[in-house]
């Protein structure tokens, strides 16, 4: 019984999401009441866990039993699930406390919503906790739905319909590769179980089949954690409600790509990973993180800069995987997810407190109005730009380090996208914080209440203290881990160089009082930042070309070939034919005494042949 | 004690048909007891009890079976959705009210009866029986062109019912018996029909075109969004899996050797059942209205099952895992088909359309309406914990189970297939085939989602606003009882090993 309590990870927030939609639909406070319990349990859960309380990973559940080859579900218990829980339940239940304050007298469903975050974590707990990867892709499956029902959770407004679809189908695409990709594992390993896989190899080290493998199961990554190309995704997501962007795309879901390369390195052994496979690895890596912290450094909404800036990051991290270093991209996994979380939090409640108000060159001076959520986004802000002494400075400097050893042109480009962070970052701080209120809604904001404030100092903390060797060596989810403390390298020079390039130059434009006056950037008429907004054009690119043209246009010429075709050609056909027979054996009963004496003398002596010649 | 499960929907609509009793009440009292019978008599099975019934008509046994493969499970898709069916039925008027019922519950004992029957005669005349008050209704209640597309259909029904006539001729004559289980005993000893390619290929074009595997397919889509609600469900949910039911079947007959058997066609089939998923994907993102998306996407997902059935061929009958997987999915696929059209009739009932463009924001005024119609709509695009998914990924699985990288070389007829098969480790057939066929999962990805944004969410058109008919009870029971056993099989499908 004991043995068998993980499962409590899976099922309570399952059993809440199905309380909280078939019998609570009707009693919002009681549904959220019910989710937040099972956040809040699953949390204590884990942390008991991780004291060491239990130990052992329970049974497996014969899923789907056929003889020969059962599909079985288990849970496995190490140190990188278990500490990957605490990061999920953790911030999984400060974003179910602080959505209390968030969502209050939102006129949408509430219960759907706290239903929608249970089954979120039911689905992310799956991803962690899975065995095999047959639970692995269950719970791949499953986030994706979550987030497309959180997503869209304001169905009525045609952005967040929208938005909600393009993840789900984008995340597919991904999810062809993955599916692929796992498939080819159980022919290379014999098993999809994780325990199963080391030592297994039955191909050579390096040969082809392999890097194809690798390069299959990162699609899913590509897909999930909103990789380039299929980044598109993860900025439209922002249409959702912003704890559910905190969550769900930043903290948690988006890095499950990440989770899931470090888990296939852990037990499949760096042998699998080939050179071209974790060449490409870490290119898309370094191309999504330099792409994205560009796009970030002109948008307007406070909510896509953060998007922008969690792909960009999310680049670092598969950077560094693909870079054979699991340890710091799980390092930096951690770290972000509290600093980003903490960001998006903060946002939120900004975002509350100007009336909905997501325009940066609409705030200004809140730094006056809320001084204790700002002081907790600039908290949030120093780990991402990676201050020395806030969390985000370890990790990132470790992932550099990386680079540094292994690949110098991916160490430029981590150095350049430092400096893009740095500047996109202050910038966001300058327009929306310093200054004079630009609007009449930034001129009445006011701190937010207690369920918010509470989440964001928590998360600050941790944002602050999380890189440190006394917690990190306790909490980073990864076998053994050892923060090394900074030293006086090369990339620690890198590192503060481009801190102080970036800020410096984001204060010569954005720290100037006209700009902190303006009511939209002084950048914005310049062709380059116009190539920026527009994401590049490769949103436009895959809405008109793929969707609009190369889909509709497609789908329009199969529909018109198997409808005036294939249809006219065997529909008619047997139509035509079956009239022709009909016909032509009408004619033979014409009603002629003649003609059915004929053909009864014709019938008589082909039988009679037939007799003849068969005896 | 099986006979009855027949025996009582052909005296339900005798009755409505002679006594003139209420039909809807009637046929779910029939529909009711037949589920009560059939599941009872599927737990009875497991508990040890006899499976099997053998009755006489005339000089023929008529062996009604629960021992055969799959029939199992069939039977418990027919009972479940003839009483959502029934449960959901409504008509315009009492004269149609009583058709609608006297067709769904004949169609109910014939489809009982082609998968519980061991024997080729009864196999073939029960599934007759249950398509003519398919082709009549179409004729009599269908929407649009109603005339020509029950023409169409009867004419490439029927003309594959007599290829698949002739296939089982065969096989009957050259194996000696007219008993499936005897059949399978003949094989295992070593029979072996002499023409089996020509037997194969007759079974294959009778069975598939029953299916409608490409490029036999015309037929369906007009034909569900044609049908009445009622026999569109037990159609596309129920009877369709009459030729995939056959197929597993004989592949069971011959067991180890039905490789051999099948051996000239599995690769065509590979191929065609490519053109279900990829083709016919694209034509049903294609679509403009609701109720033909629906019966294009039911056309396409047959795909999968074929590839179940041929990765279960091609391993010689020992692929337990593509077996349980095809039949999974056959179950899957027709209650989550039959639940689609049943909400598809509930959306045209209160809109009157099922144009996309005219519809927009229904779920503002229909929410629980959304909510089966996502659960649904989720389930059939293969959503884990719903029973699909399991199916699906059950035969994605097990195509590559018996697989090994590097231990054949591809020899396929294009070089860039074979560089394509090399470069993924040396795949076969089998494994190429699913590796394109699993496209299909963001084909059915787009054109559901889609059909679920244009229909439910965004700003309420002006159909849509006046949608304000909230669901009936029963018509709620019918929707939640395919929902929860769509949920139950997708979390424990265990219990249906």
């Amino acid at each position: 019984m004991m043995q068998n309590l993980p499962w409590l990870f899976l099922v309570l927030p399952l059993a809440a999401a199905a309380v909280d939609w078939l019998l609570l639909a009707r009693s919002p406070r009681a549904a959220a009441g019910v989710s937040i319990a099972s956040a809040l349990v699953t949390l204590a859960l884990c942390i008991a866990y991780l004291c060491g309380m239990q130990t052992g990973a329970p049974a497996a559940y014969a899923w789907f039993p056929a003889q020969g080859f059962d599909l079985n579900l288990g849970l496995l218990m190490d140190a990188l699930s278990m500490k990957m829980m605490l990061v999920v339940t953790g911030i999984g239940a400060l974003v179910h406390i602080f959505s209390l304050g968030y969502m209050k007298g939102d006129p949408s469903n509430l219960s759907r919503y706290f239903a929608g975050l249970s089954i979120f974590m039911f689905s992310m707990s799956c991803i962690v906790l899975a065995d095999s990867l047959v639970l692995t892709f269950i719970g791949w499956e499953m986030v994706g739905f979550s987030s497309y029902l959180l997503i869209g959770h304001w169905y009525h407004k045609d952005a967040a319909a929208d938005a909600a679809k393009k993840a789900f189908i984008t995340n597919r695409v991904g999810d062809f590769g993955f599916l692929i990709g796992i498939l080819l594992t159980l022919g290379i390993f014999g098993s999809l179980h994780y325990a199963d896989m080391a030592g297994h190899m039955k191909v050579a080290a390096g040969s082809p089949v392999l890097t194809a493998a690798m390069l299959c199961l990162f699609c899913g990554a590509v897909g999930k954690s909103a990789q380039f190309p299929l980044h598109v995704w993860l900025p439209d997501a922002m249409e959702g409600p912003t704890p559910v962007s905190a969550l769900i795309h930043a903290a948690t879901m988006v890095a499950a790509g990440v989770y899931m390369l470090v888990r296939l390195q852990v037990s499949m052994g760096l042998d699998a990973f080939t050179d071209t496979a974790c060449c490409v690895i870490a290119g898309i890596g370094a191309i999504t993180a330099l792409l994205s912290a560009l796009m970030a450094a002109q948008q307007d909404d406070i909510k896509r800069v953060l998007a922008y800036s969690t792909l960009s990051q999310l680049g670092y991290m598969i950077m560094a995987v693909g870079l054979l270093a699991g340890e710091a991209a799980m390092f930096h996994l951690y770290t972000h997810a509290w600093f980003k979380a903490l960001l998006f939090l903060a946002a939120g409640a900004i975002i509350v407190r100007c009336h909905h108000e997501q325009y940066i060159w609409n705030m200004g001076g809140l730094r006056k109005k809320m001084p204790l959520t700002v002081l907790c986004f600039l908290s949030g802000t120093c780990a991402l730009v990676a201050v020395p002494g806030f969390s985000g400075f370890f990790s990132k400097e470790s992932i550099l380090e990386a680079a540094w050893e292994r690949s110098l042109p991916l160490f430029i480009l981590g150095i350049i996208v430092a400096a893009f962070t740095t500047f996109y970052m202050v910038r966001l701080c300058l327009v929306a914080f310093c200054g004079k209120a630009r609007t009449h809604e930034a001129e009445q904001a006011h701190e937010p209440g207690f369920t918010m404030l509470a989440p964001l100092f928590v998360l600050a903390i941790l944002s602050i203290i999380s890189g440190y060797g006394f917690v990190a060596d306790q909490l980073v989810p990864y076998a053994e881990f050892h923060a090394e403390s900074a030293e006086w390298s090369a990339t620690l020079f890198a590192g503060l160089g481009a801190l102080i390039v970036g800020g410096g130059l984001a204060w010569l434009i954005y720290g100037r009082p006209a700009s902190l006056a303006a009511k939209s950037d002084p950048l914005g008429a310049n062709r380059f930042s116009r190539v920026l907004r527009q994401r590049l054009y490769i949103d436009a690119f895959y809405d008109r070309v793929l969707v609009g043209g190369v889909q509709y246009w497609f789908s329009c010429l199969v529909s018109c070939v198997d409808d005036g075709i294939i249809r006219r050609l065997i529909g008619q056909g047997l139509g035509l034919l079956t009239a022709w027979a009909g016909h032509l054996l009408g004619r033979i009963q014409d009603g002629s005494l003649r003609g059915y004496t004929m053909m009864t003398a014709l019938g008589v002596l082909i039988l009679m042949l037939i007799l003849i010649i068969l005896f | 004690m099986l006979i009855w499960l027949i025996l009582i929907p052909v005296i339900a609509s005798a009755l409505i048909g002679f006594l003139h009793t209420p039909g809807r009440a009637t046929a779910l009292v029939s529909s009711l007891l037949t589920s009560l019978l059939g599941i009872g008599s599927i737990v009875a099975l497991s508990l040890g009890a006899d499976g099997e019934c053998l009755t006489h008509i005339g000089d023929l046994p008529i062996a009604l079976t629960l021992y055969l493969p799959l029939s199992k499970p069939m039977l418990l898709l027919t009972v479940l959705v003839t009483l959502a069916a029934v449960l959901g039925l409504k008509a315009p008027d009492a004269a149609a009210e009583r058709s609608w019922s006297i067709s769904t519950l004949l169609i109910s004992a014939g489809a009982t009866g082609a998968f519980l029957a061991d024997n080729v005669v009864a196999f073939f005349a029960f599934h007759e029986l249950a398509l003519i008050p398919t082709f009549v209704m179409i004729g009599m209640y269908g929407r649009g062109e109603r005339r020509t597309i029950a023409w169409r259909m009867t004419l490439y029904l029927g003309l594959a019912s007599m290829v698949l006539l002739a296939g089982l001729l065969l096989l009957y004559m050259q194996m000696g018996t007219t008993r499936f289980l005897e059949m399978r005993v003949m094989a295992a000893m070593g029979r072996m029909p002499v023409s089996t390619c020509l037997t194969a290929g007759l079974l294959l074009v009778g069975f598939g075109t029953l299916v409608s595997l490409f490029p036999f397919h015309s037929w369906a889509a007009p034909a569900y969004a044609s049908a009445p609600t009622p026999i569109a469900m037990m159609h596309a949910g129920v009877l369709k899996k009459f030729g995939l039911y056959g197929l597993i079947l004989v592949t069971c007959i011959f067991g180890p050797s039905c490789d051999e058997f099948f051996g000239c066609w599995t690769n065509l089939l590979l191929l065609l059942l490519l053109g279900n998923v990829l083709w016919v994907g694209c034509v049903t993102i294609a679509q403009s209205r609701l109720d033909t998306m629906l019966g294009n996407s039911s056309v396409m997902h047959m795909g999968y099952i074929f590839l179940g059935i041929a990765a279960f061929v091609t391993s010689g009958a020992t692929n337990a895992l593509a077996y349980q997987g095809a039949g999974m999915l056959m179950l899957a696929h027709g209650l989550s088909i039959a639940l689609l059209f049943l909400l598809s009739g509930q959306i045209e009932r209160r809109t009157g359309t099922l144009e996309f463009c005219a519809l927009g924001g229904l779920a503002h005024k229909q929410p629980l309406l959304g909510f089966f119609f996502g659960l649904a709509g989720l389930a059939s695009i293969g959503l884990p914990l719903l029973a699909n998914f399991v199916g699906e990924f059950s035969i994605f699985v097990s195509c590559f189970t018996g697989w090994e990288p590097g231990a054949t070389s591809p020899s396929f007829c294009c070089g860039w297939l074979n560089s394509l098969a090399k470069m993924l480790g040396g795949l076969g057939p089998v494994q190429l085939t699913l590796v394109f066929a699993l496209w299909g999962l963001v084909i059915s990805a787009i054109y559901m989602l889609r059909a679920i944004r244009r229909i439910f969410a965004g700003a309420p058109t002006a159909v849509c606003e006046r949608a304000t008919l909230p669901l009936s009870f029963a018509e709620i029971c019918s929707a939640a009882l395919l929902s929860a056993v769509l949920l139950l099989l997708g979390i424990a499908p265990g219990i249906l090993a």
